[in-house]
């Protein structure tokens, strides 16, 4: 696990500290606690590419009516991808040449656990009961985080707005839901490519459909566990979902998985540094501390080791000048005695 | 321009240029924040983050890092020699962090809500809620770290300023640990999209890899910054900046050799840990051997054979060199192998306005650099505190 790759290098501090317990947008707990979550569960072998799931996001969205009509089906023959004023669109994809095309419907797959939701610094989106990731622009600051973060490529930005920008994506229709009604596309879509429900009641679905025509679907539903799960989920017919543009390598580690290792590092950084340094700086300030002393002892010492010399040369030197003065002393004396002597003398022969 | 005082003219080549850029630069600005960021970027859904993410935060914030290393090395590893670079480095990297905020301004949709996440509803789960934290604190610990310099120079705030060079130790090691957690976080922000990052770039070592890089970076700048004040501003640096000059950027030249190795072998251990190797005989791989080999290695060899001859000048030239690898590294991870599987008619290019405010800011770094130091005692001693330096 890469993750642990990354924990282990910062040491065992790093993982005790927190095992990223507080870096889930939304955690696996927080998902158990909405069973009632609903979901759509997406059959690309039924989509027929006639776009009514386009018009009626546009129009329940109220969003900008496109340059082109939405049954103007040449549209299809470009790869699209959501943008600003349109949050859901089909693609066409022709995976066998000489076979009908498969098309495939874009929107945000509400994820589980929401790159969006974990990526975002000032907590705008959020994973809602219903299952719908929704999003708050009274709060963004148009970082555009989210739109690194989503591994789906889903949210758009107003790039075009200077006072007003928000970020732009499907909402599951959730002011329709809240009252009770399905999702727009869900509403409109006149195969049944689309189907609401709650997401553990689509997983048996999807898999009953698989295992109900075999040969027909991919074994796989995708979205059951890609990036940790996420509530829209797709079932494609042969041969793969990459077939259709779906990445089939995104993994199934949560994006909050992916950054909590980075995170719980913070407690570890902002707790072992401060003493690491204070110790350093001791241990620097000692080291002076302790070659300051080493060189005023020598200092010290060497001063002792001179002034004891250079009283012992005094003590010498005052010697030689006490036997000095002693035998001048003593010359002088003589001589006045000799002097004396001789003046006696001198005063007796006169 | 305003700060030009000694050579009589306005009108020197840099004056000229630099104040072609200023003018662009305001043009692009009032375009910016009337018409929004539409009109002058080329960001699009598929990138929502140019150059003013990958250059201006990314790039800024590496190379601002001669800030906590200078200051570190000199106070907390006891390198006193060093003590004369600590103000320039300091001013370096509170105008870098300055101008990281202030571009920032243009990147973000609703730049009026940059507090929001501090102050009214905060993303906890976010790195970039912890990079925008430290960036926010950082920045007012490099204020109060720079503040002598304008207290001396403007004087009569002794007391503020004493207050401040006692919490001098205190300030740096608030540095470092910032430091330490927003270089890495910049690098841990990549790690939400694996999807969308080239393997050879995407490596749960992204945050280490940034932080390990962040110190040679910011020790290659307070190199180069150096070399190049000596050429403008010598008039201004007394004898102990110029007598620790020389054997800082030796000792940095030194020390950056070192780090880069252990960053070469972490780069090394990445593609092993997750076994990448095949990824080196495509074209993304001679692109990463381009970054690691020419802009890491090398450079890294050049800085020990420098250190190890005592030769200033390869220090000089290896200094700009490893900056330019920085910056490359960067942009890189931000740009170039960021969305690598995306058709070429959706992969980025910088427009003409985002590199033209990109160099605004820069061009302000420069003017806002000269107009302190030619004032304010960055590369002296001020002779009223020669006693009480700090």
């Amino acid at each position: 696990m890469k993750r642990r790759h990354f924990l282990g290098l910062l040491g065992a501090a790093g993982v005790t500290l927190g095992s990223g317990a507080t870096a889930k947008a939304a955690s696996l707990g927080d998902v158990k606690g909405l069973p009632n979550a609903g979901g759509v569960l997406f059959d690309a072998s039924r989509c027929i590419g006639c776009r009514k799931c386009e018009a009626a996001c546009n129009q329940v969205n109220d969003l900008p009516k496109p340059a082109k009509a939405f049954d103007d089906l040449t549209v299809l023959d470009v790869t699209r991808r959501t943008d600003a004023k349109t949050y859901t669109i089909v693609n066409k994809y022709v995976p066998d040449a000489g076979k009908p095309p498969v098309f495939r419907k874009i929107q945000c797959n509400h994820c589980m656990e929401p790159a969006c939701a974990s990526a975002c610094f000032v907590a705008a989106f959020k994973k809602s009961e219903t299952g719908a990731v929704v999003y708050d622009p009274d709060v963004c600051v148009g970082c555009r985080y989210c739109m690194v973060a989503c591994p789906f490529n889903i949210p758009a930005y107003e790039y075009d707005k200077a006072f007003t920008p928000r970020v732009m994506k499907c909402t599951m229709c959730q002011p329709r839901l809240l009252e009770g009604k399905l999702p727009g596309c869900v509403e409109a879509c006149p195969k049944e490519a689309l189907i609401f429900g709650k997401r553990r009641e689509l997983l048996n679905l999807a898999w009953d459909r698989i295992g109900g025509n075999p040969g027909r679907y991919v074994e796989h539903v995708y979205g059951e566990r890609e990036m940790g799960g996420t509530s829209w989920l797709t079932i494609a017919p042969k041969p793969s979902f990459a077939a259709i543009g779906m990445d089939e390598n995104l993994g199934t580690t949560s994006a909050p998985e992916l950054t909590s290792g980075a995170l719980a590092a913070v407690p570890a950084v902002a707790g072992i540094w401060p003493v690491l340094l204070t110790g350093l700086y001791a241990i620097s300030k000692r080291k002076e501390k302790i070659a300051e002393s080493e060189k005023q002892a020598a200092v010290a010492a060497a001063i002792a080791k001179a002034s004891a010399d250079a009283e012992a040369k005094l003590a010498e030197e005052l010697a030689k000048a006490e036997v000095a003065g002693k035998r001048r002393i003593e010359v002088e004396v003589k001589k006045a005695l000799e002097a004396a002597a001789k003046a006696g003398e001198e005063g007796e022969d006169a | 321009m305003t700060t030009e005082t000694q050579k009589g003219t306005l009108f020197t080549p840099w004056n000229i240029v630099a104040g072609i850029i200023l003018a662009a630069g305001v043009v692009v600005t009032i375009m910016r924040f009337t018409m929004g960021l539409g009109s002058v970027t080329n960001l699009s859904d598929n990138n929502p983050w140019g150059i003013w993410i990958g250059f201006d935060l990314l790039c800024g914030v590496a190379l601002a890092a001669g800030g906590y290393t200078t200051s570190a090395a000199c106070y907390i590893f006891g390198f006193k020699r060093f003590h004369g670079a600590v103000r320039p480095a300091i001013l370096t990297a509170f105008l870098g962090y300055a101008l990281v905020v202030f571009a920032l301004n243009y990147d973000v949709g609703r730049p009026w809500r940059l507090p929001y996440p501090i102050f009214y509803q905060q993303g906890t789960t976010s790195i970039l809620f912890e990079v925008g934290l430290c960036v926010f604190i950082y920045l007012t610990v490099l204020f109060l770290e720079y503040l002598p310099a304008a207290l001396e120079w403007k004087r009569g705030f002794d007391k503020y300023r004493d207050i401040l060079v006692k919490l001098t130790m205190g300030l740096t090691i608030l540095g470092v640990i910032l430091s330490t957690l927003h270089q890495s976080s910049l690098g841990a922000l990549y790690l939400i999209a694996p999807s969308k990052l080239h393997p050879l770039w995407y490596t749960p070592y992204l945050p280490v890899m940034f932080f390990m890089s962040s110190m040679f970076a910011g020790m290659s700048m307070v190199i180069f910054e150096g070399t190049l004040s000596h050429k403008h501003f010598h008039h201004k640096m007394d004898d102990e900046y110029n007598l620790g000059y020389e054997d800082l950027q030796m000792a940095f030249s030194k020390a950056a050799a070192w780090i880069m190795a252990g960053y070469l072998a972490m780069k090394l251990l990445g593609l092993a840990m997750d076994n990448r190797w095949q990824y080196l005989g495509t074209g993304y791989g001679a692109w990463w051997l381009v970054e690691v080999v020419g802009f890491v290695a090398l450079p890294c060899y050049a800085y020990a054979v420098a250190y190890r001859d005592r030769n200033l000048k390869l220090a000089r030239f290896t200094a700009l060199w490893t900056v330019l690898g920085i910056v490359l590294n960067r942009f890189n991870v931000s740009l170039v192998a960021f969305n690598w599987q995306l058709p070429s008619v959706d992969r980025y290019f910088p427009s003409a306005g985002e590199i033209i405010i990109s160099l605004f800011v820069v061009t302000i770094g420069v003017i806002a650099f000269r107009f302190i130091v030619t004032r304010m005692p960055i590369f002296y001693v001020h002779p009223a505190y020669k006693d009480s330096s700090h």
